[in-house]
């Protein structure tokens, strides 16, 4: 058996490890049993239908979208720090998010997909912004000046978020709470709102997995590889801007998701992006289903915001990865 | 197989690159040369497409370069790139793997046993399949450069181009590469156009040389026409001297410093050699440049310490070279410093003179045995083995000459040798008539290359008058101490 299918096989297993345990643990236990027990316990069956299963499969495709995003931009810009938080996408896509519901924008043909198209717009406008701005600042996008120009747009966009919310009425700055890096309460609908546009984009993504192993070694080496480097970079951007808009959409800005995943993976099965892609997303669903599960756990009953823990993980594994770029670099 | 008609472009809007038209046919290695910021980058990105051009077009096979699709492209053209680190690592075999992109379409674009062959066989010819599963960051710059070659390989394009593709490489690794570019180009047919910057390497691997200057075609043709003294100097801005390569019929150029005010200044005296039973020797005050028959470092090159052995009439050895070689290290002497003869003649019978010019001085050192003597017009009639017996000239001259010079001197030198067999009436032994040398002689002329410039060392120049006269007077009186020691005259 080669690597890459023991590769699948780990994922997969950690993946329906993580659902078992994100749909079983909680105030109330429930057997895994109820899933195929038809005569199961009516209460027991209502919250793992209800409340836990949405819960557990919104997480798993945030934490997916936000990975395999991850994934691809850091491949794109060579920049193993990129990820849609530290890209200033996501504040870029809750921006996108609460101006919808600030100002109430309804349009009609998009009806319910409204909020998380305006999200991708949102993500989409802000990523080109960043990259834009960063070109300008240095031509050779170095690592720093990529992260540098994320904080930036960031921090900008954030305040705008919070005077949205100052001034939004109170019925409205409990839906806006929700967008602050938490997947609770959110229901199918959520699920359906956003899963289409999941898998449009990380199809965009995985189209450009030959692409994005070539544009590793450089938009001009992939330019002499036969890559159609304009068109495939914009593809990649706009697949990623899509994904993170769904994620933001649903869930808000939940950070470091799209840093570590990708890291882990390349770090045990190699960076070849035909795998990687595939991997992260199946990973970023372990991972966020498991960090919700501990953010709603640890100081039950109590929850903890979902992006307390992710960030809690994430920072000291961005530190690591500055580090060992950095000691690479001096040396 | 690739045509540049009047290409124009660049980075800005002030073009790099000004109407720049060649030809590049199939098989062909063509090199681009030129100094920093002529163009010759540009113009392989411009050729590449990397760049845009203003003006000009390219034709590849027949066909306009800009109709072709980005994939269509890559499979006529591959690139190899100069070295630089990447942020994450692919393993080797990902990496040349990679060059069958161009080759593949379709959403899932199964790989072909084409694929896997081309992949196979770019790993052979570049010598790195046993690195196939290693990450490329473990290896060093030379291995990676070689992955790069293999993915370029792999891509089966006809066409190669290459930008400084030996940078950062040491030497091995540079010859290495540029063989396997070079026998791709030969075998296969594969056509290179290479940017480089060390002018010698082009000259060796490249059947012609674009030389640019200022964005355009300062000269374009063989390297021998390419490489000439006049036009490197005017388009580098260097000083250089062309010379041959030791194995290969191409130029190579040597740069001159100007280090004049360092050289030590010094002269050649009487004072400076030594005589001894064992040998005679000269230590020069500096090194002289030296052109010789010598048994030990013969040819041209600079020396300090001449040496002229005496040995004993039975000398035999199977290597001499080596004999030599181990004889100089037991007395002392530096092996890479020192030009070693040998002869019979008891080493005490030197003729040393020291004669005056206009110019300075020239000093003449002759040991002569003639009991080898030989009538050089009719050798063709001999059929036996000769003994030792040596005639061993040494011309050391206070002055500077060309390299033409040195032949000249040793021409004259030679004929005021025969002139002195003559005078003295040696004869061959074999047919009777007066001998023009021995079996064996040898002849060295070596220069100061400082004081006064002597362009030319024929019979009647200053420099020549005092070589023949010097050459005839001394061995006259080196034949003479020999016969004296024989005891054929009083």
């Amino acid at each position: 058996m080669n690597k890459s299918s023991v590769a699948y096989i780990v994922s997969i297993a950690t993946l329906i490890v993580a659902v078992w345990l994100g749909v079983s643990i909680g105030t109330v236990k429930i057997p895994v049993s109820t899933f195929w027990n038809t005569t199961a316990d009516a209460t027991a069956t209502s919250i793992l239908w209800k409340i836990r299963m949405p819960r557990v499969v919104l997480a798993g495709l945030v934490g997916a979208s936000l990975a395999i995003a991850g994934a691809a931009f850091q491949g794109l810009l060579k920049n193993p720090l990129a990820d849609p938080y530290t890209l200033g996408v996501s504040s870029g896509a809750s921006v996108g998010a609460v101006m919808t519901l600030f100002f109430g924008i309804s349009i009609p043909f998009l009806g319910n997909y409204t909020l998380p198209v305006f999200s991708m717009v949102g993500a989409a406008l802000t990523m080109f912004f960043v990259l834009g701005f960063a070109r300008l600042v240095d031509r050779t996008m170095k690592m720093e000046t990529i992260i540098l120009t994320g904080i930036i747009f960031g921090s900008f966009l954030g305040s705008v978020l919070s005077l949205m919310i100052a001034l939004t009425g109170e019925e409205l700055r409990q839906i806006i709470g929700w967008l602050l890096g938490s997947v609770s309460m959110r229901g199918w609908n959520y699920i359906t709102m956003i899963l289409p546009f999941i898998i449009i984009g990380s199809f965009m993504l995985w189209l450009n997995r030959r692409e994005l192993n070539a544009m590793l070694f450089g938009e001009e080496r992939a330019h002499h590889l036969g890559v159609n480097v304009k068109q495939r970079k914009f593809m990649i951007l706009i697949g990623g801007s899509i994904l993170t808009g769904s994620a933001v959409a649903v869930s808000g800005t939940i950070g470091f998701v799209g840093l570590v995943v990708p890291h882990m993976t390349r770090l045990l099965w190699g960076s070849d992006h035909r795998h990687l892609l595939t991997l992260s997303f199946m990973n970023g669903a372990s991972l966020l289903i498991i960090c919700d599960l501990i953010a709603r756990t640890i100081i039950s009953p109590t929850e903890l915001p979902v992006g307390v823990i992710t960030a809690f993980i994430g920072a000291p594994v961005f530190a690591f990865i500055f580090y060992k770029q950095r000691r690479q670099g001096a040396m | 197989m690739l045509d540049v008609t009047n290409i124009t472009g660049g980075y800005g809007k002030e073009p790099v690159v000004k109407d720049v038209s060649f030809h590049v046919h199939k098989g062909e290695v063509l090199g681009i040369l030129g100094p920093n910021g002529s163009g010759k980058s540009t113009l392989i990105k411009i050729i590449s497409g990397i760049l845009p051009k203003i003006r000009g077009s390219i034709t590849i096979d027949g066909q306009d370069a800009s109709l072709y699709s980005q994939k269509e492209f890559a499979r006529k053209v591959a690139v190899l790139p100069q070295l630089h680190a990447h942020a994450f690592s692919h393993s080797v075999l990902e990496t040349v793997s990679l060059g069958r992109y161009p080759h593949q379409s379709g959403i899932f674009s199964s790989w072909s046993d084409e694929d896997e062959q081309a992949v196979t066989e770019a790993l052979t010819l570049t010598a790195i399949t046993r690195y196939k599963d290693t990450l490329i960051d473990l290896l060093s710059g030379g291995e990676q450069q070689r992955v790069f070659v293999a993915q370029a390989l792999a891509q089966e394009a006809p066409i190669l181009l290459l930008d400084e593709p030996t940078n950062h490489l040491d030497i091995a690794h540079q010859q290495q590469l540029l063989d396997t570019i070079r026998r791709q180009a030969v075998d296969k047919g594969l056509t290179v156009i290479s940017v480089f910057h060390d002018i010698n390497l082009a000259a060796m691997y490249c059947d012609r040389l674009l030389l640019m200057d200022e964005g355009r075609i300062a000269k374009i043709g063989f390297p021998q026409d390419v490489i000439i003294e006049a036009s490197i100097q005017s388009v580098y801005k260097a000083r250089v001297r062309t010379q041959p390569h030791p194995e290969l019929p191409k130029p190579q150029i040597t740069l001159l410093p100007d280090m004049k005010q360092e050289k030590l200044s010094f002269t050649v005296n009487r004072e400076d050699f030594t005589t001894s039973s064992e040998y005679v020797v000269l230590h020069a005050g500096g090194p002289l440049k030296t052109l010789s028959s010598a048994v030990h470092n013969p040819g041209l090159g600079w020396y300090r310490t001449f040496i002229n052995r005496h040995v004993d009439l039975n000398y035999n050895c199977d290597d001499v070279k080596v004999e030599m070689a181990s004889y100089l290290e037991q007395q002392g002497f530096s092996g890479a410093d020192t030009v070693g003869m040998m002869t019979a003649v008891a080493t005490e019978h030197v003729e040393i003179g020291e004669y005056n010019g206009e110019f300075g001085t020239v000093l003449i050192a002759v040991t002569a045995g003639i009991g080898n003597a030989v009538d050089v017009s009719e050798a063709l009639t001999r059929d036996r083995e000769q003994r030792i017996g040596t005639i061993n000239t040494w011309v050391i001259v206070n002055g500077e000459l060309p390299d033409e010079a040195f032949i000249q001197a040793m021409i004259t030198a030679t004929e005021a040798k025969t002139k002195a067999l003559q005078t003295e009436e040696v004869k061959d032994p074999l047919t009777g008539t007066i001998a023009t040398g021995t079996s064996t002689d040898s002849l060295l002329v070596a220069a100061t290359q400082q004081g006064e410039h002597l362009p030319y060392a024929g019979p009647i120049t200053p420099l020549g008058k005092l070589i023949g006269h010097g050459v005839y007077d001394c061995t006259v009186r080196a034949i003479r101490e020999y016969k004296k020691a024989k005891g054929w005259i009083n």
